[in-house]
């Protein structure tokens, strides 16, 4: 192939996998490489987005968190999307890919749901079969979005391994793949893992940026002072960061969770914890921020929002951050719970409880003279287990 | 530290290959442990009791947190091994269980080796005495400066191929190989199968055609008959894993429940 997408940004990136999916990997480049190109593909997915899944997703300006915070606040509305959040950006265009590539079995992992109600909703619509890894305090912990999957006809695998969250649905999905990859595509919902997927997954978020960008220039005249998305795994970040990353003077703010608090070892923000330039590691395929022990074994995340109850990071991410570009820091449980309730009630939005992470976010750090928060998905899936807490 | 006079690393697996070969012309027995579990002292028997066993050659599994090449027997070993407190220098000691003669090659996922930093993994490595090193999540193209570390001990970075690798990229592996080709049995992970991949004679023939080295199978080898029908298909070398790290786990006294095992491994191998 004559070019490629980046295997590595600055340092980060990379593909630390069995060697039985090194083939399945450099055939999934050069198939997005073409897709990327291609007239009809790309005019696919724009009808898909457009018909199916709603876009463009309103910027809305939210007025009354605005007089709270004492300057302009738009929210960009990820939530109103189709399945009601980013992820399904991600799973049609990979989905869409799949088909393409003659793969006709779909494996995915999911912390919240969101990602594999996302998945089981393209597979449906495409008529691919699904399969979604779940880790079963996650199960417990978002059961909508279980019988949801399952309602689309996914099978939903329960993944007993390790804290049951997460990670190891992501390493359930990626073993899933090692087994099954003559006939499987796996669909990673977030920007880490082998490229290229930070790269594909980027390239299909990107949308976010695309219209929150020209929106902002539309309704307000002029470009942000911050752009504020949660970061997990960070795919809703990444696609709201990248038009503006050329924007020099736009701030670009990741919000990890800080669990139940940093300096109780009890979170889910390595790129936070780490600084720039701080210690990576390896996990799932990738070199990027982690949490991991002194011998290098990877440790539990925690975080009351399952989406973002993750151990890594995305690299391009601790390359945003290494360079100085992008500022990563990080929300307590309680923090995002209280966030999650006060939208809610000012603005009549319920948000996702990832999402509730960067509102929580601008609360504290009101001082700004116009800003963008990602909303990346509703909290109806969250109900059950923020109504509880709160 | 193999010092002047004292074989390599390379050289000693090179030579537990030979030897078997020698013996009948036969395939070379290679088992795998868990170091650290069911805990340190059972695993350091264990090792010795693969040798009392027949094994010409031993594959030493450091235990890490997220084993993405690993089925649910070996997996839960790790969890097992790490809950039990094996630290990676821990683990690593276990080498020093193993009778001189019989070399042995580390199975260990890359994050384990960049967190102690590569130059001091290699070294330390080379002060246990280990021959080799097997990185299951660190395929060609990240592999340069781990195999030019290992290079400058004189131990092997002993790469894996799989059932799904082009004969292209068979090419370049072999060709960057030390010690012996890892040939992956099945398309998935570790783990029993009932029998043998068909495609396993087709993929061993692949794998030769691209090394001098010597081309071992592992990877869904649970039985005796299997081992053997391996060995017939052309593997020079045969890596049983899973079914050994399940029977260490089933019984009171695992050193004589795998002496025993492994004695039987042997035996198909001999016969």
């Amino acid at each position: 192939m004559t070019t490629g997408v980046e295997h590595r940004f600055g340092p980060y990136g990379g593909q630390y996998v069995p060697e039985t999916l090194m083939p399945a990997l450099t055939e999934l480049e050069q198939a997005w490489l073409e897709a990327r190109e291609d007239p009809e593909f790309q005019a696919r997915l724009g009808q898909l987005l457009h018909g199916y899944v709603g876009r463009p997703s309103p910027l809305y300006l939210a007025e009354r968190i605005s007089a709270q915070v004492g300057h302009p606040v738009y929210l960009k509305r990820e939530d109103l999307n189709h399945t009601g959040a980013h992820k399904i950006n991600n799973a049609l265009g990979q989905a869409l890919l799949a088909k393409r590539m003659g793969k006709r079995r779909i494996v995915a992992e999911t912390g919240a749901g969101q990602h594999g109600v996302a998945s089981a909703t393209a597979c449906a619509l495409l008529d691919l079969d699904c399969v979604v890894h779940m880790g079963t305090e996650d199960i417990r912990r978002q059961q909508p979005n279980v019988q949801r999957m399952e309602l689309l006809g996914a099978t939903v695998v329960p993944v007993e391994a390790g804290a049951r969250t997460l990670k190891e649905a992501v390493s359930a999905a990626i073993r899933d793949w090692v087994t099954n990859v003559a006939d499987t595509h796996y669909i990673l919902g977030t920007a880490a893992g082998p490229a290229p997927y930070p790269a594909i997954v980027r390239d299909l978020q990107r949308v976010i940026g695309d219209e929150a960008r020209a929106q902002v220039l539309e309704q307000a005249g002029r470009l942000p002072e911050r752009v504020i998305a949660c970061v997990g795994g960070g795919s809703n970040a990444i696609g709201i960061f990248t038009p503006f990353v050329a924007d020099r003077g736009v701030q670009l703010i990741g919000v990890e969770p800080a669990g139940e608090g940093i300096e109780t070892g009890r979170h889910g923000a390595p790129l936070t914890v780490g600084g720039p330039g701080g210690r990576a590691g390896i996990l799932h395929g990738a070199y990027s921020a982690i949490m991991q022990d002194e011998d290098g074994q990877i440790l539990e995340a925690h975080s009351v929002s399952a989406g973002l109850d993750y151990p890594g990071s995305g690299p391009e991410h601790a390359w945003l951050r290494d360079q100085g570009r992008a500022i990563y820091t990080a929300i307590t449980d309680r923090q995002a719970l209280d966030a999650f309730a006060r939208v809610a009630r000012l603005e009549g939005i319920i948000p996702a409880l990832e999402s509730a992470h960067a509102l929580a976010w601008l609360f504290t750090s009101p001082s700004s003279e116009l800003d963008i928060v990602c909303l990346s998905g509703r909290g109806d899936k969250d109900l059950a287990e923020a109504i509880a807490k709160l | 530290m193999s010092g002047p006079g004292e074989a390599s690393g390379s050289e000693r697996i090179a030579a537990a290959f030979t030897a078997a070969r020698a013996d009948g012309g036969r395939a070379a027995l290679m088992p795998y442990l868990m170091a650290g579990y069911p805990d340190l002292d059972t695993s350091r028997e264990i090792a010795r009791a693969y040798v009392e066993g027949g094994a010409d050659l031993i594959e030493l599994g450091i235990p890490f947190s997220d084993p993405l090449a690993d089925g649910p027997v070996i997996h839960a070993a790790d969890v097992a091994a790490l809950a039990a407190g094996a630290t990676v220098t821990d683990a690593l000691g276990v080498v020093r269980a193993v009778d001189d003669g019989v070399p042995v090659v580390i199975m260990c996922y890359a994050n384990l080796i960049l967190a102690r930093g590569l130059e001091r993994f290699a070294d330390l490595l080379a002060d246990v005495g280990a021959s080799g090193l097997i990185v299951p999540d660190l395929p060609l193209e990240e592999a340069p400066a781990t195999r030019a570390a290992l290079d400058a001990r004189g131990l092997a970075l002993v790469p894996l191929a799989a059932p799904t690798t082009p004969d292209q990229r068979l090419a370049r592996i072999g060709a960057s190989a030390r010690g012996f080709v890892y040939t992956v049995s099945v398309t998935g992970t570790t783990g029993e199968r009932d029998a043998n991949d068909e495609t396993l004679p087709e993929m061993l023939r692949r794998v030769r055609a691209h090394t001098d080295l010597p081309v071992a199978a592992g990877f869904g080898i649970g039985t005796p008959a299997q081992a053997a029908a391996a060995a017939r298909a052309g593997a020079d070398g045969v890596i049983i894993g899973s079914r050994l790290v399940r029977a260490a786990g089933e019984t009171a006294s695992p050193s004589r429940a795998l002496r025993a095992l492994v004695g039987e491994f042997a035996a198909a191998l001999a016969s």
